[in-house]
């Protein structure tokens, strides 16, 4: 099981039951998207945004695989889905730090999802302590 | 001098109050060793042979006396009593304990400095010019870019965990004193025909166990764009830089396995949206950042015309002092590598002696520079006999600069986990056994650069004379490369054949040093140029003895 934490802390996992997820292949795959049923998104660590772009309307959340902690990219790829447009959830699910936990949320990742064993040695204070200040790039790039 | 806004000072500040907590936690048990490994290593402390080591920060090699004086005051209280200076314009104390760690951070805000982003897989300290703003054939101070890039850096969500880590240096001199070909992104500030400000941009620069020299993957880039285009470079090798090998991680791989043309058009694709979406940085922050760059009002007496006849002042002169853009100034280089001593380390004492000279004699600025030597880079030349008289007490004039004993040396074995060899002790015997500066002067211009393991945190591939140290069955064995060269020219230098072993590489030099005395067509003709018209053959005889071959005539 997984612990969801968002910038206000432990959450329940409020992705309904019978929302469908695909990994992102399917997409292209021509697998039949639901009609009704909201839409996840399993985005492969090696896949580019921009194929992503022609359903980033049908798609509510994506999820992003967080392999290990010394693994950056998948700050890259939030950063990309949202100044492609994307504005549906973001969910960094796998191996994530605390002191990562303010870099994901700048970045545009919404929740992360970690493993219950790991919410056990961080819990949830670590998590709400994070300081959510300005970063120098807010600054900097005011317009952004 | 660029000084800290509170934004800056509330987020160093910050940072010291979380490692604070942090070390708490390592201390009492809360924390493992592996938890705290990498929150260390962002806040710049290592774990080494012998002790912990803090690697400090000095932004574009700038630093005036207040904050020299702290750096004192830290080696002395929670140190030995004397700080190195790197070849990445840091300092590194090596004995400081965990817990005083924090108080160190702490002291070091005081006046406007930190540790952070000096160590880790992220964007490093940028370097500088250490010349910048004093230099006469400068176009433009790079230090504003250098802040610039500082600040956008620090702390950057998207970039803290690259394949690998990330060194940006910058130049605003056709003279490349930064060996921004050596770095991971290297910038030129030029001109285009129109007269605009730019930068020529280089990626893929590296040296450690792959050398390479950076390539030019934008001729001409508007300044204004520079920060999406590091954007786009930044964002483009983190997603598709190796993760898979450290070793085949950083940039200069990927550059050479994609091919610069293919790799250019993906970063131009990633420039133009982030061209498009970032807007433009904040008018207000970069005219602060200029105004912190504005130069000193100048000391407009002109320069004493009369001769120098103190003998010594006159060599301190000829080998230490370099034109300034006023010609009634100079710049001048006060020498860390006293013959015999190690390369880059400065005692308290000096280090109090350097900022006093700053505040009086040099408008309170002093550089570092990569080749671990501090720079009083604005001394009117009517003040140079004063600064080299209280420098000479202090056991700082050694006339050296850019001779045979101005060696770089990593801290190989003497401190290095990583170490395969000694190199401190070489560079000291070498400079030992040439001692006489007068014939260190007649030797003229000749950079020797030591490593102690393949990292290459000597430079020793762009030395003209270059110096790896290797283990060959635990014994250290010491291979020569010939012919490197970190300037606008940059050259990975060639090896010369077999090894040497510690008590053979000394003597292994003095006859390399003898051969281009034979062999050049003069005195203005130095070791380098020598060994671009000859090529390696004859210094390969003279390392190894002449090879009869049945082929010769
Ligand atoms: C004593 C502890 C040190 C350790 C453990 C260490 C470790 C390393 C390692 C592993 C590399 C290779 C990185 C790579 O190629 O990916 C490297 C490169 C480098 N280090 Fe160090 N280093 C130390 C001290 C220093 C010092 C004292 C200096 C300056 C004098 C320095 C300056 C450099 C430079 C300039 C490189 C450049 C190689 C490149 O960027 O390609 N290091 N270091
Ligand atoms: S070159 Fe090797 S021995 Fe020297 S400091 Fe770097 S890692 Fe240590």
């Amino acid at each position: 099981m997984t612990q969801v934490i968002d910038k206000t802390g432990f959450v329940a996992d409020e992705w309904p039951e019978d929302g469908v997820e695909l990994p992102f292949d399917a997409l292209w795959t021509g697998q039949d998207l639901p009609i009704d049923q909201p839409l996840a998104v399993r985005f492969d660590i090696f896949a580019n945004p921009e194929n992503l772009a022609p359903w980033f309307d049908k798609v509510d959340m994506v999820v992003l695989p967080f392999g290990t902690s010394a693994d950056g990219r998948g700050f890259s790829l939030a950063r990309q889905l949202r100044q492609l447009g994307y504005t549906g959830l973001i969910r960094a699910q796998g191996h994530i730090l605390v002191d990562q936990f303010r870099a994901a949320l700048r970045v545009g990742i919404d929740q992360v999802a970690i493993s219950d064993e790991q919410a056990q040695r961080n819990p949830e204070e670590q998590w709400q302590s994070v300081s959510l200040s300005e970063g120098y790039q807010t600054r900097l790039f005011a317009a952004e | 001098m660029y000084s800290y806004s509170n934004f800056d000072a509330d987020f160093v500040r910050n940072r010291v109050a979380e490692f604070r907590g942090q070390v708490e936690r390592r201390i009492d048990g809360s924390l493992t060793e592996d938890e705290f490994k990498p929150l260390r290593l962002m806040n710049g402390l290592y774990l080494q042979l012998h002790a912990y080591m803090l690697r400090v920060a000095v932004p574009y090699g700038t630093l005036n006396g207040r904050q020299m004086r702290q750096l004192a005051y830290i080696a002395e209280t929670w140190d030995k009593g004397y700080g190195h200076f790197t070849t990445r314009q840091n300092i590194q104390f090596n004995w400081p304990k965990l817990q005083d760690v924090p108080d160190i951070l702490d002291a070091l805000a005081d006046v406007g400095m930190h540790a952070i982003q000096t160590s880790g897989n992220c964007i490093r300290n940028v370097t500088a010019d250490h010349f910048a703003g004093a230099a006469a054939d400068e176009i433009e101070d790079p230090r504003p870019t250098a802040e610039l890039i500082r600040q956008w850096s620090t702390d950057h969500p998207e970039f803290a965990y690259l394949p690998r880590k990330f060194k940006v240096a910058v130049t605003g001199s056709p003279n490349d004193r930064a060996v921004t070909k050596a770095h991971d992104i290297g910038l030129r500030m030029v001109r285009n025909d129109a007269g605009e400000p730019g930068y020529e941009v280089v990626i893929g620069g590296g040296l450690g166990r792959t050398p390479m020299i950076g390539k030019v993957v934008r001729d001409f880039l508007p300044k204004a764009d520079l920060l999406a285009y590091l954007e786009a470079i930044l964002q483009v090798y983190n997603l598709s830089g190796r993760r898979d090998n450290k070793y085949k991680a950083r940039i200069k791989i990927l550059v050479h396995e994609t091919g610069l043309d293919e790799l250019r058009a993906r970063i131009e694709e990633v420039f133009s949206r982030q061209q498009r979406l970032l807007g433009e940085v904040d008018p207000g922050i970069v005219a602060r950042i200029d105004a912190g760059f504005t130069p000193p009002v100048w000391d407009t007496r002109p320069a004493p015309e009369a001769p120098v006849l103190d003998a010594g002042l006159r060599s301190f002169i000829d080998t230490n002092v370099v034109a300034h853009k006023q010609p009634q100034y100079g710049i001048v280089s006060v020498s860390i590598k006293p013959i015999g001593g190690t390369p880059g380390d400065a005692t308290s004492a000096q280090m109090r002696v350097l900022a006093d000279l700053a505040e009086r004699y040099s408008h309170d600025e002093l550089r570092i520079s990569h080749e671990q030597n501090v720079i009083l880079p604005h001394v009117h030349r009517a003040d140079i006999p004063a600064v080299y008289a209280e420098l000479r007490m202090a056991g700082l004039a050694t006339a050296n600069i850019g001779l045979v004993s101005d060696i770089i040396a990593c801290p190989g074995m003497d401190y290095c986990a990583l170490a395969t060899a000694r190199s401190i002790p070489i560079a000291q015997q070498i400079s030992e056994s040439f001692a006489d500066l007068d014939a260190q002067r007649d030797i003229g211009p000749l950079k020797i650069k030591i490593s102690g393991c393949i990292n290459a945190c000597g430079h020793h591939h762009v030395g003209h004379i270059g110096i790896l140290g290797l283990d060959r069955a635990g014994v250290e064995n010491y291979q020569i490369t010939l012919g490197g060269d970190g300037t606008e020219t940059a050259t990975i230098g060639s090896r010369t054949g077999p090894g040497f072993a510690y008590d053979e590489i000394v003597p292994a030099v003095e006859r390399l040093i003898e051969a281009y005395l034979d062999l050049r067509e003069g005195p203005e003709e130095a070791f380098l140029a020598t060994y671009r018209r000859l090529g390696l053959e004859p210094f390969k005889a003279a390392l190894y003895g002449v090879e009869e071959r049945a082929d010769a005539a």
